[in-house]
Order: C-alpha cells, then structure tokens, then sequence
C-alpha cells in the first residue's frame, strides 16, 4: 500500500479522562484507504526531550469529514507533548502504515480484547467487521473504573464485556477471567491488542481451544517503514519487523511459548 | 543552479548527498515519499557473505537527540541481495553502493569478488567495525594491523572505487585513515556509530539486549565534524563525511570540515524527505554565496 507524509490539522482534541486523549486529524486530500489495524508515525515538534516520531494506531478514519483520529495514552515525553496541542495546529503524519487485521465473514462470531490503550486500534476493526456482518464481542480490560472509555463508541458495534482489576466494574481480575473464556469456542476468531503479558494469557487460551487469534504489538519503532530493523519480533520464519510485516501477526507465525 | 558533480576517486556523483548504510534500506522503502534518482547515491544496509538474523529485541534506545541501535547487521546475504535485490534495485540513476561488513577476512574478500561482477554497483563500502572473531573480537577498524589486513585483501580483488567506513571507537582516527589510504582506498567514510548504553532506572536493566550499542544522531555530530577536519588534514583521499546530519546547514558544515560528499542516516527516520531537502538546501546556499561549484567548499574553513 502506497504510504503517504501529510501535515494534518487537528481539528478536535477531547481529553477523556487523566492518561487518555482522542485527537482527530484532518487531511486537505483525500485521506487514502486505511485498513484496521493499520498505524501512523506522528512527528512530535517542539519538544527538546524527544527525538524520534511516535507510533499510534489508527484508531477511526472518519471518509465523510475526512478525518482519522488516534487514542492516545499520556506515558512519557511525546504523548505528554502531544496532548498540549491545540486545535488548529498541524501535525506531520506518516500513514498508512504496516499490515492490519485479516477480517472475517458474515454471521460468524468475533471477540475483540483490549487492555489499556489496547483498545486503540479495535474501535476501526469493530466497525469494519459489523460491516461484514460478523457479531462483535468487545471486551475491555483495565485497573479501575475510572480508566474506561468511549465504552458507547464500542457499544455500536456489539456487545461491551468488561473486567477491572480492582473490581469496581465488570468482572474483577484480568481478561483472561471473564466468563467469556468458559465458552472461547463461540467464537471464529479473537483479535487482541494490549500488554504483551496479557495477549500471551489470551494467545494460550485461544491455543487451548482451538481458535484462530491475531495479535498486535507494540515493539519500539525508530522508522516505522522498514528502513532500521529495530522493531522485530521472532517469527517461524525468522526475525520480521513488525512495523512492516505486522503489527498484527497471528499467533501461529510467532514463537511464544503458549 | 550550481555545480553539485563531485567525485569520489574514480567514481563520479551527480550530487554530494548519499544515504547511510542502515538507514535507508534498499532505498525501495522511501520510494513513496521521494524520487531516489535524485540522489548521489544510495548505500544499502550492511551485506554479508552469509544470512545472519541479528541481535535480539529490543534493538532500539531513544537518548538525547540521538538514538542507540543493535540490529546486529540483520541481511540475507550477499547472494540472496545479488539474486533478489539487485534486479530490482539497479535501474536507479544514483550510484548504488553496498555496504559489506564480516568477521573474518575472507568473508570480506568473498563477499567483495561476488559484488565486483555487477555492473551497476559501482563501488564498495568497507563497515570495518566489526568484531574481528579470529583476533577474539576485536574490531578491524580500531587497530592499524586489522585495518590493513581487510583493506589490502579487498583491493586485491576489488576493482571498483573502494571507500572504507570508519570506527570513531579509536584512540585516533588519523592513523586509521593513513592505514586506508595507503593500502589503495579510494575514499573513506566517517563516521561510524559511536559505542553508547542506554539504562532502565525502573527495571534496573540494560534497554538493549546487547546492553551496549551504536550510538547516532544530532548527538555525534561534534564529534563527527572534529574527525573529518582531522582526517582532512592527514590524507589526499575523499572524505565522506557523516554523523548527525539532520539539514544543509549541517551538511554545509561537514564540506567545510574537509568532505568532499555526505551521508544522511538516523534523519531519514525522522524526516524521509530530509536528502531531498539538503539536496536544494546545499544548493541554495551556493548560489546565495556565489559559489559555483560545491567543490570549492571542500576544506574552505577559515581558521
Ligand atoms: C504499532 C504501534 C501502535 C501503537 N498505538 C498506540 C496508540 O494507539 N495509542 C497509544 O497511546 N500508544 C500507542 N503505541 C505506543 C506508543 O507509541 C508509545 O506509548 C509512545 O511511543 C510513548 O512515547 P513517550 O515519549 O510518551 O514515552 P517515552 O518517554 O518514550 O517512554 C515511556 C514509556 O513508554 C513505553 N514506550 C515507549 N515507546 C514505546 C513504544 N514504541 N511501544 C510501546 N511502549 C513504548 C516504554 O515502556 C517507556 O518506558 C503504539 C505503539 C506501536 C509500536
Ligand atoms: C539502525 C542503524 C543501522 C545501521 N547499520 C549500519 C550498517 O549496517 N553498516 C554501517 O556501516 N553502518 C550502519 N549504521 C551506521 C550509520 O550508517 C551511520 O554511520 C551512523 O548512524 C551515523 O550517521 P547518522 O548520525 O547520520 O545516523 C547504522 C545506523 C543505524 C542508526
Ligand atoms: S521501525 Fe524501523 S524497521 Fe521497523
């Protein structure tokens, strides 16, 4: 797919609570075909302390106001720096980047699992899916209630489970202890984004059952575009990089021991 | 429009501006965001004479204008790149140059005879930073006796423009570059990333699985500038100077330090367009000074 470098204007910025932001961005093209899954490499200016640009999933491509919006969680440098930003401003963006989900077909049954900013790219996977005529099942993971968000943006697609570590909402404890893992088999595939240790708990059980599962990971990027070999990750086929071959990659071509 | 031709040895380039080994790819990877025939030249990424799958994750650390890596020269080997990449590759009207690197002088020699028979590669750069495993690692390039084995070698079988990539990991690099230009270097290149380490308060561990790593960027470009002005001073043969480069004005800098062309690398992560941009940047600044040719710029520091 043909990558694009575009000044975007943001044009809405919604704090949603203390560590996440939404930004929607503007294009003065036509924004190209973005697939779910898909990511951007945000270049952060004016700040002394960072150097390098930021991965961030695309987290919704909006064709009729021409916009594509990221979630991003405040947790260093950059994403501090970025959530100052005003409206108006621009930003450099490098897009579309990486290969993005394998979508399944209609009348089959989807489980989409994210934990922390995990949820980012699943929003975009979630809509293309429902278009597909798949029954999305998102399920959200977090510490306390207070981290969860857009928890309606995801309701349009499907049902929302959820589970808190502290157990002031949904289930208390991890993903992987939802009601929902007594019956895996329900489900055609599970695509999962979040903590690595998480996604190998739901890659073992996904394992377990029999269950076709994608994850998508979040290794340190410096291009983005394949040119530094910084990103891999091990496959069965040897290192890949995961900016260029993933970032999702199904659990079958890695080599975690699940 | 000024004179941007200059020459590296035998081999001529229609403009100073190459991109650094490791940086750029194959250049296809940039071919959405600029056209690569403008370039002077493209330096593909670290080749081998055997595949070889690199250090482990993480490879990367972002440090104060900078970054370390330990891609460990991940390639597929020169014979995979002569079969797969090369076809596909040389039909770029900007000198394709390939970087090779090994740990025994053999596998330099074999890997260098191999790239001589293509005829669009026009020359060869030596990564001598590597770790010599038959002297117990030690880098080639950081003792005149190890520089000298890998150069003679090479240019024995070698007979396109050899240009040799110089360690800044040295006590001084003069007696490095006097080593490659006396054993038939065509040019040398420098620098080479800088040995650094990037720590992890929290975890209390290394970032790099390597632990220590090469260190690149705005970070290393003083020490880069005072290499080439001293490398400049001692030796007849073309500089091509690198190490920070992020826009003209910087490139402008290296010239008058003693390069006769420049490379950009870790800038192409951040900017993919940034070689264009210094391509018109260097030539603005030539014609806003009335120089005609970037020759002249060459050494021209006013001390
Ligand atoms: C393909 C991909 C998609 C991503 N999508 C999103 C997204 O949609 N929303 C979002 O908020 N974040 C996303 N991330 C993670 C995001 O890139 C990092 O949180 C960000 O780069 C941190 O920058 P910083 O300067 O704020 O933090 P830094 O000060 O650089 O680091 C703070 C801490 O953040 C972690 N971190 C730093 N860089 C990364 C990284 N590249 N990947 C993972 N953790 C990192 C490290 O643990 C580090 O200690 C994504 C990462 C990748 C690779
Ligand atoms: C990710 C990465 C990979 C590199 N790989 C190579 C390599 O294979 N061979 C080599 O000679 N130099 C390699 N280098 C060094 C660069 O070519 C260059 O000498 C160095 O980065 C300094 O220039 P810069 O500051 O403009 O990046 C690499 C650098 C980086 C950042
Ligand atoms: S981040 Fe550079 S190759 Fe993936």
């Amino acid at each position: 797919m043909k990558k694009y470098i575009q000044d975007l204007q943001v044009v809405n910025k919604m704090i949603l609570s203390k560590e996440y932001y939404l930004l929607e961005l503007s294009s003065n093209q036509p924004l190209p075909e973005v697939l779910p899954g898909q990511f951007a490499e945000v270049e952060i200016t004016g700040s002394d302390t960072t150097f390098l640009r930021r991965p961030l999933s695309v987290h919704d491509v909006d064709y009729d106001k021409n916009t594509i919006s990221f979630l991003v969680q405040i947790v260093g440098k950059a994403t501090k720096h970025l959530a100052n930003i005003e409206v108006g401003k621009t930003l450099n963006v490098i897009f579309p980047l990486g290969k993005g989900f394998e979508l399944i077909n209609n009348s089959e049954n989807a489980l989409l699992i994210g934990g922390g900013c995990g949820i980012a790219p699943l929003l975009y996977l979630a809509r293309h899916l429902k278009k597909q005529g798949v029954k999305v099942s998102t399920l959200i993971g977090v510490r306390r209630s207070s981290q969860l968000i857009e928890l309606d943006n995801y309701k349009k697609y499907g049902e929302v489970l959820i589970t808190t570590e502290d157990g002031s909402e949904g289930t208390k404890g991890y993903v992987v202890n939802h009601p929902v893992f007594e019956n895996l088999k329900q489900f055609k595939k599970i695509y999962t984004c979040g903590p690595e240790v998480m996604m190998k708990a739901i890659a073992k059980r996904a394992n377990e059952a029999g269950v076709d599962c994608e994850v998508s990971l979040e290794n340190m990027m410096a291009c983005g575009i394949g040119a530094c070999l910084c990103c891999v990750t091990e496959t069965t086929e040897g290192n890949k990089c995961v900016c260029t071959e993933g970032p999702v990659f199904n659990i079958h071509n890695l080599k975690w021991q699940i | 429009m000024a004179d941007l031709k200059v020459n590296i040895g035998r081999l001529e380039l229609k403009n100073p501006v190459l991109t650094a080994s490791g940086t750029f790819g194959y250049g296809e990877e940039f071919a959405d965001f600029i056209d690569l025939n403008r370039l002077g030249g493209i330096i593909v990424k670290g080749t081998t004479l055997h595949h070889r799958e690199g250090n482990a994750y993480p490879r990367m650390a972002e440090t104060p204008s900078g970054m370390l890596n330990a891609v460990g020269l991940q390639n597929k080997g020169v014979d995979y790149f002569i079969e797969h990449i090369y076809p596909r590759i040389k039909h770029y009207d900007s000198a394709i140059i390939v970087n090779v690197s090994g740990s025994i002088v053999e596998d330099y020699v074999a890997t260098a005879e191999k790239l001589a028979s293509l005829d669009k590669i026009p020359a060869i750069e030596l990564n001598i930073s590597c770790p010599n495993v038959k002297e117990g690692g030690m880098a080639f390039g950081t003792s005149c006796p190890g520089a000298k084995s890998v150069i003679s070698a090479v240019r024995k079988v070698y007979p396109g423009s050899l240009m040799v990539k110089l360690s800044p990991n040295v006590t001084n690099i003069v007696d490095i570059a006097k080593v490659a230009e006396d054993e038939g270097a065509d040019s040398v290149s420098l620098i080479n990333t800088l040995l650094g380490m990037a720590v992890n308060a929290e975890t209390r561990r290394p970032v790099l699985s390597t632990i220590t790593g090469g260190l690149s960027g705005p970070a290393i470009k003083p020490v880069a500038l005072r290499m080439v002005w001293q490398v400049y001073n001692a030796v007849k043969i073309p500089i091509i100077g690198l190490g920070g480069i992020m826009n003209a004005t910087d490139a402008i800098e290296f010239f008058l330090a003693g390069a006769t062309a420049i490379q950009i690398g870790t800038a192409n992560f951040i900017d993919p367009q940034v070689t264009i941009k210094v391509i018109d940047g260097v030539n603005e600044y030539l014609d806003r000074h009335n120089i005609k040719s970037v020759k002249e710029l060459t050494g021209s520091l006013i001390v």
